[in-house]
C-alpha cells in the first residue's frame, strides 16, 4: 500500500499516545472497533468542566497504518475545540487530509466513532443530554 | 521509515537493503540460469517445432535437454513432462482436463480448504458444470486427516487434488499416504507441487503421483514458464486439452514454445537437484535462528504450521495485539507477507490461516517469512532486531496489549464490530 507522507509522519511520530483515568469526570473514552476486523481504537478527551474545552486527548489503535495515523490524527483536531466543535469532524475530512486510498477508509469511519464515542461516555458521566446521533457517513 | 531515520536497529556491515524474504511469492533468477538462457533469446531463437532447419533443431534440443533436467529432479521420464505457462495454468490443465477425460468413470473430486486459489477456482468453476468436490479441512497443525480422505473417496472420485506443500505456512502433506491410498482405489492424484520441486525431495513414482504442477519462478527460474507432470503409466494419465492449437505437447498443450524460459526452467531445475540438501541444511539453520530470536525477545508470539512437516525455508508467525499491514510499514525495508486483511482488496485476512482454526485477531497479526538461496546469516539477524523492535513500539500504542498486561479477558469484550 503506497501511503501519503502524513499518514507514514504520523505512523512514525504518534502524536498523543496513552492513557488517561478512564474513572475520571472529566475523561471520556470511546471504545470502538474489533479485534476480529483487525482494528481497535481507544481514544480519550479531557474536557475542562467550565469552558466544555477538550484540553487533552490521547489514544491507542491496534490496526494498519491508516488506522494509527486517523487515530493519531483526530486527538490533534479535538484538542483544543469545545465538545460540540469535536462532533462536527466528519470521517471525510479525515480521508482528506490524510489522503487515505478508497479501501481504508473505513480507518477514517472508525475514527470518527471513536471521538463521538468518547464525547458520549464524557456526556453521559456529566449529565449532558445526549444530542441527536449522527451517523457517520463512508463515502465509496 | 527508513533506516536512516530510525537508528534504533543498525543495519550490520555486509547487509544491503532491501533485503528480499518473500521467496513464496516468488524467487530471484539464478545468474547461473540467465546465463544457460541468454543464447536462446539470440542466436538460438528458432521455433522449436520447425522440423526442417537448424535454428529449430537447435531450439528443440535446447527444449529437450531442459525436459530431462526437470524429470530427473522429480523421478520422472523426460517425456512426461508438458510445458505450460506457469503453475496456474498447469493446475487448470490437470484439474479441468483430467475432469473432462474422466467424466465417464465419475463427477467427484477432492481437494483441500488450504489449497491455492488456482485449484479452489478451478474446482468452484467445475460445480457449476456438475462436479461434486470434497473440500477437506485441515488440523490445527495444517496437515490434512488421512482418514478424512478415505471417507470422502467413494465410487465416483475421479481425481484427488491435495498440494505438495502450503504456499503461506510451508506445511507439506503427507503425499506418499495419500498417493498411496489414491492409488489403491484407482483414484488418479494431482499435486500442486510448486513451493516443494527444488525444496525438498519430490519422486512421483515413490509418491504415486500421477500429475504434478510446477513453475521456474518459485525455484529461481524465470516467471512466465511452468511444467506439468502426466504420468504415461501405472496407470497412463489421460488429459484433456484446454487450449485448441497445433497439438504441440503431444496435443495436451498447444502453443508455440517459450524456448529461453524453458531453458531456464531445466537448469533451475538441474541446480536445485545439485544443491539441495545442502541448501536445505542451511536454511533449516537460519529459520530456526530467526524463530529463536524472536521467540526469545517477544511474548505472545507463535508459529502457524507444523514446524515438523515444513519447508525449510518457511516461517510464519502470528505477533498477537499487533496488526499484520502496521507491521510491515515498520519494516518497508524488508519484503516479507502478512495474513492481513488490511494488505488485501477483500479485506479478508487469510483463508489459509483461518482454516488452522486462528481467530480472525490472530491471522491479522501474521508474518510469512520466506527464506532462500540467496538470504545470508546477517539479513536474518537484522531482520529479527528489526521486527522485534517494531512489535514493541507498535505494542506500546496497542489498546489490545495494555488490556492484556493488566489482566483484562478481551475476549469478555463486547467489541462492537464494523
Amino acid at each position: 500500500m503506497a501511503y501519503s507522507d502524513k499518514v507514514i509522519d504520523h505512523y512514525n511520530n504518534p502524536r498523543n499516545v496513552g492513557q488517561m483515568d478512564k474513572n475520571s469526570s472529566e475523561v471520556g473514552t470511546g471504545l470502538v472497533g474489533a479485534p476480529e476486523c483487525g482494528d481497535v481504537m481507544r481514544l480519550q478527551i479531557k474536557v475542562n468542566p467550565e469552558t466544555q474545552i477538550i484540553e487533552e486527548a490521547k489514544f491507542k489503535t491496534f490496526g494498519c497504518g491508516s488506522a494509527i495515523a486517523s487515530s493519531s490524527l483526530a486527538t490533534e483536531w479535538v484538542k483544543g475545540k469545545t465538545v460540540e466543535e469535536a462532533m462536527q469532524i466528519k470521517n471525510t475530512d479525515i480521508v482528506k487530509e490524510l489522503a487515505l486510498p478508497p479501501v481504508k477508509i473505513h480507518c477514517s469511519v472508525l475514527a470518527e466513532d471513536a471521538i463521538r464515542a468518547a464525547i458520549g461516555d464524557w456526556k453521559k458521566k456529566n449529565g449532558v443530554a445526549e444530542s441527536a446521533p449522527v451517523h457517520a457517513v463512508a463515502a465509496q | 521509515m527508513s533506516n536512516t531515520d530510525n537508528g534504533s536497529v543498525a543495519v550490520p556491515a555486509g547487509v544491503q537493503l532491501p533485503i528480499y524474504m518473500d521467496n513464496h511469492a516468488t524467487s530471484q533468477l539464478d545468474p547461473r540460469v540467465l546465463e544457460a538462457m541468454l543464447p536462446y533469446f539470440t542466436s538460438k531463437f528458432g521455433n522449436a517445432a520447425s522440423r526442417n532447419h537448424s535454428f529449430g533443431w537447435e531450439a528443440e534440443q535446447g527444449v529437450e535437454t531442459a525436459r530431462e533436467q526437470i524429470a530427473r529432479l522429480i523421478g520422472a521420464t523426460a517425456k512426461e513432462i508438458i510445458f505450460t505457462s506457469g503453475a496456474t495454468e498447469s493446475n487448470n490443465l490437470a484439474i479441468k482436463g483430467i475432469a473432462e477425460m474422466y467424466k465417464e468413470r465419475g463427477n467427484h473430486i477432492i481437494t483441500q480448504v488450504t489449497e491455492h486459489k488456482a485449484v479452489l477456482d478451478t474446482c468452484k468453476r467445475l460445480e457449476k458444470y456438475g462436479y461434486r468436490v470434497t473440500y477437506l479441512p485441515v488440523k490445527a497443525d495444517g496437515l490434512i486427516d488421512l482418514d478424512d480422505l478415505k471417507r470422502a473417496m467413494d465410487d465416483k472420485t475421479i481425481l484427488v487434488s491435495i498440494m505438495f506443500a502450503n504456499n503461506e505456512i510451508g506445511v507439506v502433506q503427507p503425499v506418499a499416504e495419500i498417493g498411496k491410498l489414491c492409488h489403491e482405489r484407482n483414484v488418479i492424484f494431482h499435486t500442486d507441487a510448486v513451493q516443494a520441486v527444488g525444496k525438498i525431495p519430490v519422486d512421483v513414482n515413490a509418491m504415486n503421483i500421477d500429475v504434478l504442477s510446477l513453475t521456474a519462478h518459485k525455484l529461481y527460474g524465470p516467471k512466465g514458464v511452468g511444467a506439468l507432470y502426466v504420468r504415461r503409466r501405472n496407470p497412463r494419465v489421460q488429459i484433456s486439452a484446454q487450449l485448441d492449437g497445433g497439438g504441440h505437447e503431444r496435443g495436451m498443450r498447444s502453443g508455440t514454445l517459450n524456448v529461453p524460459g524453458i531453458v531456464g526452467l531445466g537448469a533451475a531445475c538441474e541446480i536445485a537437484r545439485e544443491e539441495m540438501e545442502s541448501e536445505a541444511a542451511r536454511l533449516i539453520r537460519l529459520r530456526e535462528k530467526l524463530k529463536a530470536k524472536l521467540e526469545g525477545a517477544l511474548d505472545y508470539v507463535h508459529v502457524n504450521g507444523s514446524m515438523e512437516h515444513r519447508l525449510p525455508g518457511n516461517l510464519n508467525m502470528s505477533f498477537v495485539y499487533v496488526e499484520g499491514e502496521s507491521l510491515l510499514m515498520g519494516i518497508n525495508e524488508i519484503a516479507v507477507s502478512s495474513g492481513s486483511a488490511c494488505t488485501s482488496a477483500t479485506l479478508e485476512p487469510s483463508y489459509v490461516l483461518k482454516a488452522l482454526g486462528l481467530g480472525d485477531d490472530v491471522a491479522h497479526s501474521s508474518i510469512r517469512f520466506g527464506l532462500g538461496r540467496f538470504n545470508n546469516e546477517a539479513e536474518v539477524d537484522y531482520v529479527a532486531d528489526k521486527l522485534i523492535d517494531i512489535v514493541q513500539k507498535l505494542r506500546e500504542l496497542s489498546p489490545l496489549y495494555e488490556m492484556v498486561k493488566e489482566g483484562i479477558d478481551i475476549s469478555k469484550i463486547e467489541w462492537q464490530a464494523h
